[in-house]
């Protein structure tokens, strides 16, 4: 891959890691990424997935949802306790219990076969960058402290692990509290989709945010919900 | 003061009718009530009936024999006066006077110390007699002149012979009556010539108080009999009513999805039958729905996996060929328009396939909502941002004309979404028109939301065809334009998954109407519209202020 004409000329734009055990899926994948500039590691089973992850240490994972061996919301599980790497999962379904399943189990995007490989580098795109590359940067919100460039929270000196996207998250609402979210201009903010009504990626996202961030989750004080609009911060 | 009289009023007639109604309820769904009430009512008649007769019979057995008894004991003392009055010599009229006197004493005495009559005679028989000014009344204790009858005194007094009727014996006290036998007749005093009516008055408070005590034990008896029946008719029906209810019960589990309730059958009398009936019924119904779940079950797993199955190669196609299409400029023409046509027919296929499967997981029940609050005029809004591109490309106006005010509804926003844009593109794509206005309304009941165009519009009976799958108005035209046939079909039973309306109007030359109406909260109550199916097209529309007025006159003509 290394004599790749593409990959030479723009530089690697960053590592993915694809888990998917259809080997001509896997395959264009490779072709498509790398033409886009990115690296990729291929992993076919759900069980060597976790080793490779270490091994290669990816910038992002591309994992299929149906895998043999071990299941990808396991694979998603197991990655994401000890990463907070991005993972965009690919599924076959769009039933809700499917994606929310994903979700739930740590993914921070899906994407749903059938897509256009556009569609594909867009997610891969808006998951690596990155919101907080500004000046160094604090914010409080209620009792915690964000330090913005360092992409840490803290409650009273003690740091909370948060995901990137979590915390692109948190930062979003955060920098403007008070003020109202919908879930559409949270998915265009913080996902970088335009134009997209799904808002159960927001929904179970909020709901893990709130389970780190809450000191009780069912009756959160920091993300509050707007009845009928969406979310927003609550400074107090 | 009036207005609590008025309000006492009305929370008694309120109560009246509350319990009319509550009667009613019981009379129209127990059949318990029923039959305890119809068989109290006839009973009760019947009774009643009875009841008389007897008293009747009673009253006339004791008035008959007292009757007989007090005319002979009358016609016996009748005759004693007469003979001691002709044994009498008179010799002058004031000595007729003590006589007299004597006479009444002496028939009052014959009666001993038990006297069971009173007596009364009046006279002498001549003009004026019956009047009280007319001397030579004579009598026992308190009796008034007042109890003979004036038809008996007229029959004394012109007749030879005994003359009895039933009357009430007054006394001169004024405040005591009685019933009684009264018999009357003639006598002579023979020295004068003079004629007298002698009165004998039985009274009848015996027989009075026994026909008394008769009726009060035949009511007490009628009360404690129907009570009897009352129970015994509750009792009865109670034994039948109760498996029936049972079964009611069992009935409404079962359709409440609980398959394996059954009756509990014991003996071999009907309402054991019924439970055994009932019972194969059950078992029948419980085997079948299993069945069909199963049935179900596999089709959605079939679905499912297809859906897997097809999707993965047809992701690694599409990709290809996008690799391709993008490549294109190398290729030579042949081949590079191969690529495009690849790339185009791929883009088809997928919305087919995904209309396909979703159509499927309706068909399968498979479809469930995901509920939350939404605005369906910012729903509005983004399908018209979304649509605009594609609008502007065929040159067709596309404006939202609502009032700006928001129309909150609890709905799944992806299968609201979907509705919008189904009818967004169908009017797009379809209706030939220059403009497509949506328009949003609101009321305490529900949303509604109409997709209008001014285009070919529909001829008749097309409204309901609109919504068959794959179903096209002219097939030599329509598959030009793309689309997978799929949409307005799945819109309905997006539609319809919340407890909502999809309806069409339309009219050839004059253009079209779509509008979904959802209840407020999902599969609530709907009766109207916020809006009409058929557009009333003023020359003036009221839009509002974020939204730019509009010309729809122009669209018409």
């Amino acid at each position: 891959m290394d004599n790749d004409p593409n990959t030479a000329r723009s530089g690697s734009k960053g590592t993915v890691l694809v888990v998917d055990d259809d080997t001509a899926l896997a395959e264009m994948l490779t072709i498509v990424l790398n033409n886009e500039g990115f690296e990729t590691v291929v992993c076919g089973s759900g069980d060597k997935a976790l080793a490779m992850f270490r091994e290669q240490r990816p910038d992002i994972v591309l994992l299929d949802l149906m895998l043999p061996g071990m299941d990808g919301v396991d694979v998603c599980k197991a990655i994401r306790a000890e990463s907070g790497v991005p993972i965009v999962m690919l599924t076959a379904k769009n039933d809700t219990v499917d994606i929310v399943v994903g979700l739930e189990s740590g993914a921070d995007d899906y994407i749903v076969k059938p897509f256009k490989p556009k569609e594909l580098v867009a997610r891969i795109r808006a998951r690596l960058r990155r919101l907080g590359e500004e000046a160094p940067e604090t914010i409080t919100i209620a009792d915690l402290t964000i330090d913005v460039a360092g992409h840490s929270v803290k409650r009273s000196g003690k740091a909370i692990a948060l995901t990137p996207l979590e915390f692109d998250l948190l930062l979003c609402l955060a920098r403007k509290p008070w003020q109202v979210f919908t879930r559409e201009v949270l998915l265009e903010q913080v996902w970088g989709y335009r134009h997209a009504a799904d808002t159960r990626l927001v929904n179970v996202h909020v709901q893990r945010l709130r389970s780190k961030i809450e000191h009780d989750p069912e009756h959160p004080e920091i993300v509050v919900t707007v009845r009928g609009v969406g979310y927003k911060a609550n400074a107090g | 003061m009036q207005a609590t009289a008025i309000r006492w009023w009305h929370t008694g007639r309120e109560s009246l009718s509350k319990g009319l109604r509550a009667l009613r309820y019981s009379w129209l769904r127990s059949i318990q009530a029923r039959v305890v009430i119809s068989t109290l009512v006839l009973s009760a008649i019947v009774i009643i009936l009875v009841g008389w007769m007897l008293t009747r019979q009673v009253a006339e057995g004791l008035t008959d024999s007292k009757r007989d008894q007090s005319i002979s004991e009358a016609q016996a003392g009748v005759d004693q006066a007469q003979r001691a009055l002709d044994e009498q010599p008179v010799t002058d009229t004031s000595n007729q006077t003590q006589i007299l006197t004597d006479l009444v004493e002496q028939q009052a005495e014959r009666g001993g110390t038990s006297r069971n009559y009173e007596l009364l005679l009046a006279g002498p028989i001549g003009p004026g007699f019956g009047s009280d000014t007319r001397p030579g009344i004579r009598r026992t204790d308190g009796v008034s002149k007042d109890s003979l009858p004036p038809d008996l005194l007229e029959q004394v007094s012109g007749g030879n012979g005994l003359y009895w009727t039933y009357g009430q014996i007054s006394y001169q006290d004024g405040h005591q009556t009685s019933p009684a036998v009264i018999v009357g007749q003639r006598i002579e005093v023979p020295s004068s010539g003079d004629q007298y009516a002698l009165f004998y008055l039985f009274p009848m408070n015996d027989q009075a108080e026994t026909l008394g005590l008769v009726k009060r034990g035949l009511f007490s008896a009628g009360i404690i009999l129907l009570a009897l029946i009352a129970a015994v008719a509750w009792l009865v029906t109670r034994q039948v009513v109760t498996p029936v209810r049972l079964a009611r019960r069992i009935a409404e589990r079962l359709a409440a999805g609980r398959l394996e309730e059954r009756m509990h059958v014991r003996g071999q009398d009907d309402i054991a039958r019924l439970g055994i009936s009932f019972n194969q019924m059950a078992a029948s119904l419980q085997r079948q729905i299993r069945q069909l779940e199963e049935l179900s079950r596999m089709q959605r797993r079939f679905v499912s996996d297809v859906s897997h199955e097809l999707r993965t190669p047809l992701t690694t196609v599409r990709m290809a060929a996008d690799v391709l299409h993008d490549a294109r400029v190398d290729f030579d023409p042949a081949t590079a328009r191969s690529a495009e046509l690849l790339q185009a027919e791929l883009d088809r296929f997928e919305s087919l396939l995904t209309d396909l499967l979703e159509v499927s997981r309706f068909d399968a029940g498979a479809a469930r909502l995901e509920l939350e609050t939404v605005n369906l005029a910012d729903l509005a809004d983004r399908a018209v941002e979304n649509h605009q591109a594609l609008a502007d490309r065929q040159g067709i106006r596309l404006r939202v004309a609502s009032g700006g005010r928001p129309c909150l509804v609890e709905a799944d926003v992806r299968r609201l979404d979907r509705i919008i844009r189904n009818l967004v593109s169908n009017a797009i794509s379809y209706s030939q028109s220059e403009q497509i206005v949506l328009r949003v309304a609101c009321d305490d009941q529900g949303v509604a939301l109409t997709v209008r165009d001014w285009g070919v519009g529909l001829q008749p009976g097309e409204s309901t065809l609109v919504f068959n799958r794959f179903w096209r108005a002219d097939p030599s035209r329509a598959r030009g334009v793309g689309g997978t046939g799929l949409g307005l079909a799945i819109a309905l039973e997006d539609a319809q998954l919340h407890g909502g309306w999809l309806q069409a109007w339309g009219e050839p030359g004059k253009g079209a109407q779509f509008r979904l109406t959802l209840p407020r909260r999902a599969n609530g109550e709907l009766r109207r519209s916020p809006l009409p199916l058929v557009p009333r097209d003023e020359p003036e529309i009221q839009i509002g202020q974020p939204y730019e007025r509009l010309d729809l006159g122009a669209g018409e003509s």
